[in-house]
């Protein structure tokens, strides 16, 4: 490792040890704030190991993460807490690898549109379910704390950062670099462009099944339309863009600001919060289309004179 | 000895239009092959039909006595055939290097890491490119471009070579440099089919020319032959100088 790398990792780990300390510091509204930001850095860091190098803009967050809030809804009474969690990454990286398989040949916003429709569409397969069961939701009673919700997360998050610093020293993330420039040049290259895909596609539909399926005691009562609400997978994809995926740590960039940005919006505004988060990406599109890392770098690149 | 690579019957319709007609060739071993004739008359969707880019309608092509139509591009190239493209592709987010490694590591010799990186330098020197790993793509001129596309090439070690008129454009001097470039690889046992408009280029490098008019075969055999043959003239320049 260079030293570099050492530092970094360094700084990491004192990072993820501050944050560990969070609810020590404070149980009420600041473990709930801290609580969203790990929540949202696991969605986008995961969602942005994908769609950061490949281009492709998956709004399927919403039907992973609702997969996952439903295995721990409908399993918690018979099973341990942290076989679900591993349960849900399972179901989340399977239908992911079915969606790929499906998808992935589809390009642009095709594969937008499928990826909405999917989270629909199983959102309305389980409310038929439930319809047909004469429920309407789920009780999800636990004893786990919202401490403990978050330091999964943050274990989840660390996970996430490990996996996508090794998917970045890999060939699969060098092939999907490839991929991301020209699919042709890399299918000319030997890259089997259909398979890469798909792998990678799977990491943040794991992620994301067991991001809900960690964070199902704390909703308490989880029906279809909070566990698949579309407006997850668009705050996760703002987030990520607005802290740009060209790194590793691009997302959390995004992800800190704006979490607490719409916790004052929709303190403030309740009724606005729409209108607001289409405002926002707006902006994003517009005034940063690299994020924070496209403007951090082109910063740089003014400094050094544009000497690379 | 069987050939690298042959064409039996090699058929490509778009609809109503066949681009590619019933076209039968050998390229034998360490030969380089010209493949020639007028604009739109079929040459880049033949090579298009070997690399894998395109499917053929009909027809096989056999790779050492082995189909290979029907299969993926990548699966091609990992049998050690690859190609250039016609308009040059390269990877704009990636340096130069990084470029060259990309063929590397997924392809018919694969390396990666160290080996790699030694590689793809070694590759760049050979090309004229020494030093200039740390460039980025978009500070490059138009030969270093194409430069770059042959190293990433060369970069999986493969036996057949495509290039899609990789001499177009070059200055004189450049031409000259390119031309000896191209030699060297077939001295060093390489087979390649090249796809070419420069006469000097197709007659101090091929061994044998196809020439293609409107999707068929019209002649083959040696530059001088094929060069001089009435029915190329006329595909060329029209019946009235035939």
């Amino acid at each position: 490792m260079s030293s570099v790398e050492i530092r970094n990792l360094i700084l990491t780990a004192i990072a993820l040890g501050v944050c560990i300390l969070l609810p020590m510091a404070d149980s009420g509204y600041w473990l709930s704030i801290g609580l969203s930001i790990a929540m949202f850095t696991v969605l986008a860091t995961s969602w942005a190991l994908f769609s950061g190098p490949t281009h492709y803009i998956s709004l399927a967050t919403a039907a992973f993460f609702g997969v996952g809030t439903y295995t721990t809804g409908l399993g918690f009474e018979t099973l341990p807490f942290w076989s679900l969690v591993a349960l849900a990454g399972m179901f989340g990286a399977l239908m992911a690898a079915l969606v790929g398989l499906a998808t992935l040949r589809l390009s642009g916003v095709y594969f937008v549109i499928f990826t909405l429709g999917l989270a629909e569409l199983v959102r309305q397969v389980i409310t038929w379910a439930q319809n047909q069961s004469g429920q309407k939701g789920l009780y999800v009673l636990t004893d786990i704390t919202e401490a403990m919700i978050y330091w999964m997360l943050i274990a989840l998050a660390a996970a996430v950062y490990l996996t996508g610093w090794l998917i970045g020293r890999s060939r699969l993330g060098f092939a999907l670099r490839i991929i991301g420039d020209d699919e042709t040049v890399a299918a000319h290259s030997g890259i089997n462009t259909a398979r890469a895909k798909v792998l990678l596609f799977m990491v943040p539909g794991a992620v994301a099944a067991m991001t809900g399926a960690i964070l199902a005691p704390r909703y308490v009562y989880i029906e279809p339309s909070l566990a698949f609400t579309p407006m997850l997978s668009f705050q996760v994809v703002i987030m990520a863009l607005l802290g740009g995926t060209g790194r590793l740590w691009g997302p959390l960039a995004g992800v800190v600001p704006f979490t607490l940005l719409w916790e004052s919006i929709s303190s403030n505004f309740p009724n606005q919060t729409t209108l607001l988060l289409g405002l926002s990406f707006l902006l994003i599109v517009y005034a940063l289309p690299r994020g924070f890392v496209g403007l951090l770098d082109r910063l740089r690149q003014r400094v050094t004179g544009g000497v690379s | 000895m069987s050939p690298v690579l042959s064409l039996r019957g090699a058929t490509k319709r778009f609809g109503g239009l066949v681009a590619v007609n019933g076209i039968d060739f050998d390229v034998a071993e360490h030969q380089v092959l010209g493949l020639i004739g007028p604009n739109g008359s079929g040459k880049s969707t033949t090579l298009n039909l070997i690399s894998g880019a395109l499917t053929l309608t009909s027809g096989s092509i056999k790779l050492r006595g082995a189909p290979i139509s029907g299969l993926a591009a990548q699966d091609i190239t990992r049998r050690g055939v690859s190609r250039t493209f016609q308009l040059v592709r390269l990877l704009p987010s990636m340096n130069v290097r990084d470029n060259v490694i990309a063929g590397a590591v997924f392809g018919h010799r694969r390396r990666w890491g160290a080996e790699a990186r030694d590689f793809a330098e070694s590759l760049l020197e050979r090309v004229g490119l020494g030093g200039k790993g740390q460039m980025p793509i978009g500070q490059l001129t138009y030969i270093d471009t194409k430069r770059v596309e042959l190293a990433r090439v060369l970069a999986s070690d493969p036996t057949l070579l495509l290039l899609d008129e990789w001499l177009a454009g070059l200055n004189p001097t450049e031409l000259q440099d390119g031309i000896a470039l191209i030699k060297s690889l077939r001295d060093e046992g390489r087979t390649i089919i090249l796809v070419e408009h420069v006469m000097d280029a197709i007659r101090s490098l091929c061994d044998r020319c196809v020439v293609m008019s409107s999707g068929t075969k019209i002649a083959e055999g040696t530059p001088g032959e094929v060069l001089s043959d009435p029915n190329v003239i006329r595909a060329y320049l029209g019946d009235d100088d035939a």
